[in-house]
């Protein structure tokens, strides 16, 4: 059993290094597909990479429920950290869940189980934080949409190999859709739901 | 007893996670007006308080801070808003458009092309384009909804049909990435083509009306027109009195009361960085300033 007092610590600038952490997220969905670092240090309970913690620290709170994958939810360092530090609930529906915390990419659940927001409200949506395990390496994907200059290459190594396929419904559903950012140790990359992807192989 | 009265950038860390989640959304979803539950701030609505809302979400130690009122850097709400900055965040402030990392503007978008590294944070007083057209909220976020944007259409047509032209002068409509109708703040259409494809990023704050939405980097943005009647900036035709500038946006200022006026550039900047650099207008023979352009905001 670990004690809160030996859960993994938080931002020591709690302030300031929201502030930066939100600056590369901001950057990552402004400019998708670019590699964007996340420089502030927090703990990094059970499965949890640095970059997502530090987001989880910066945008979560009592207002955003989680949805948390078997990877995740397994740790109970995870659980009560987030608890201890964000306050944020916990929730088995991952319907009603403003974010996601994705340890084991394979697992990944169909995206239609998450939130989609609505026509009037496309904001209400569920963002994905899937961990990967490289954004600076692997397949080459070829982005277009807003936020890229033309086409932006990105190349990654991601479970599920078909993720950007499964990210075609957001064409179809938009102005709903599902928001992606991965992370991979403290580097992010954000796919949002108005960007394109075509898949150039090896 | 030393403990600073206020947080960094005044919001305590509740609100800015609440801003910043819904920055976020509004990026994802361009032209968007995302619900955020704006903060009383420590000036009046329409002073601009959800420009400072955004602001105050994304601003770092490591910013330099412009703002701008109508073009002009010297103005009290831009002042007053600077300095607000300078107080609670202890950022960097400038005055040249090209130095600066964050540009919160009052109606207008900068001469100067906006670069990479830069977010064009707006203040926004009517957030939604069909509001005078349809009162209603339930029934404009419908029409949202359903890209139902024919109302929008019919206003322009009625201008053309009593003017002869589309008399929007300021405010003009606009859609985004092909799909939502935005109102781009009350600045003149003049600066409407400086939105698209923009480098930097554009954000939008309203705060008595409780708005945030965005336009992302490199993101298309059309100005609402009909084949026979495409949108045309307008400016009107002199140079500038004092830089001699023929492609700036210009202030119309009244000079005495036996009708004399003089036409200048509304953005100071712009304007100071001609006439240090050499240009001059017709009514600009005296010595300029003493003071060279870039110092203190004194």
């Amino acid at each position: 059993m670990t004690t809160i007092a030996e859960l993994p610590p938080g931002f020591a600038d709690k302030v300031l290094s929201a502030q930066s952490t939100f600056r590369s997220v901001m950057d990552a969905m402004a400019r998708p597909g670019s590699v964007q670092r996340i420089v502030p240090v927090a703990g990094t309970p059970g499965p949890m990479m640095r970059g997502t913690a530090a987001i989880a620290l910066t945008l979560f709170d009592h207002d955003t429920p989680l949805w948390l994958d078997a990877g995740m939810s397994e740790s109970s360092d995870v659980v009560k950290w987030l608890k201890f530090h964000t306050g944020a609930p916990v929730v088995q529906d991952s319907s009603i869940a403003a974010f996601a915390l994705i340890a084991e990419g394979t697992a990944l659940p169909p995206l239609e189980r998450f939130a989609l927001g609505s026509s009037e409200y496309p904001d209400r949506s569920t963002t994905l934080i899937l961990q990967v395990d490289g954004l600076d390496a692997g397949r080459s994907f070829e982005l277009r949409g807003p936020g890229i200059d033309g086409v932006a290459t990105l190349q990654a190594t991601i479970r599920p190999a078909d993720l950007f396929e499964r990210l075609s419904v957001n064409e179809a559903l938009f102005p709903r859709g599902i928001d992606v950012v991965l992370v991979s140790d403290d580097s992010v990359v954000a796919i949002p739901r108005t960007t394109r992807v075509a898949n150039k192989g090896s | 007893m030393n403990a600073p009265a206020y947080n960094f950038a005044y919001l305590d860390e509740q609100t800015k996670r609440m801003i910043r989640r819904a920055i976020l959304k509004a990026i994802a979803i361009p032209g968007y007006q995302v619900p955020f539950a704006s903060r009383e701030m420590p000036m009046p609505y329409g002073w601009g308080t959800g420009g400072v809302q955004v602001t105050a979400a994304i601003l770092g130690p490591q910013d330099v801070l412009k703002v701008i009122d109508q073009g002009s850097d010297d103005t009290t709400n831009a002042i007053s808003i600077r300095k607000f900055f300078a107080k609670t965040a202890g950022v960097a402030t400038t005055t040249a458009t090209q130095d600066a990392t964050v540009i919160q503007t009052r109606h207008r978008i900068p001469e100067a092309a906006l670069h990479e590294n830069q977010v064009l944070v707006y203040q926004v007083p009517i957030p939604e384009p069909l509001r005078f057209l349809e009162p209603r909220e339930t029934e404009t976020r419908r029409m949202h909804a359903l890209a139902e944007y024919g109302l929008m259409h019919v206003k322009l047509y009625e201008d053309i049909a009593r003017f002869g032209h589309i008399a929007t002068a300021y405010a003009y409509p606009v859609k985004v990435n092909a799909r939502y109708v935005m109102d781009p703040s009350p600045t003149p259409k003049f600066d409407n083509p400086k939105m698209d494809n923009c480098p930097a990023l554009q954000l939008f704050g309203a705060g008595r009306e409780k708005r945030i939405y965005a336009i992302p980097p490199y993101t298309q943005v059309v100005s609402l027109d009909f084949e026979d009647h495409p949108f045309e900036p307008y400016r009107f035709n002199a140079p500038c009195a004092l830089c001699g500038a023929e492609n700036s946006y210009l202030d119309e200022i009244v000079t005495d009361d036996k009708g004399g006026r003089m036409f200048v550039c509304s953005d100071t900047d712009y304007c100071e960085g001609r006439q240090a650099a050499g240009h001059h207008g017709s009514l600009s023979a005296a010595p300029y300033k003493e003071r060279a352009h870039g110092g203190s905001n004194g």
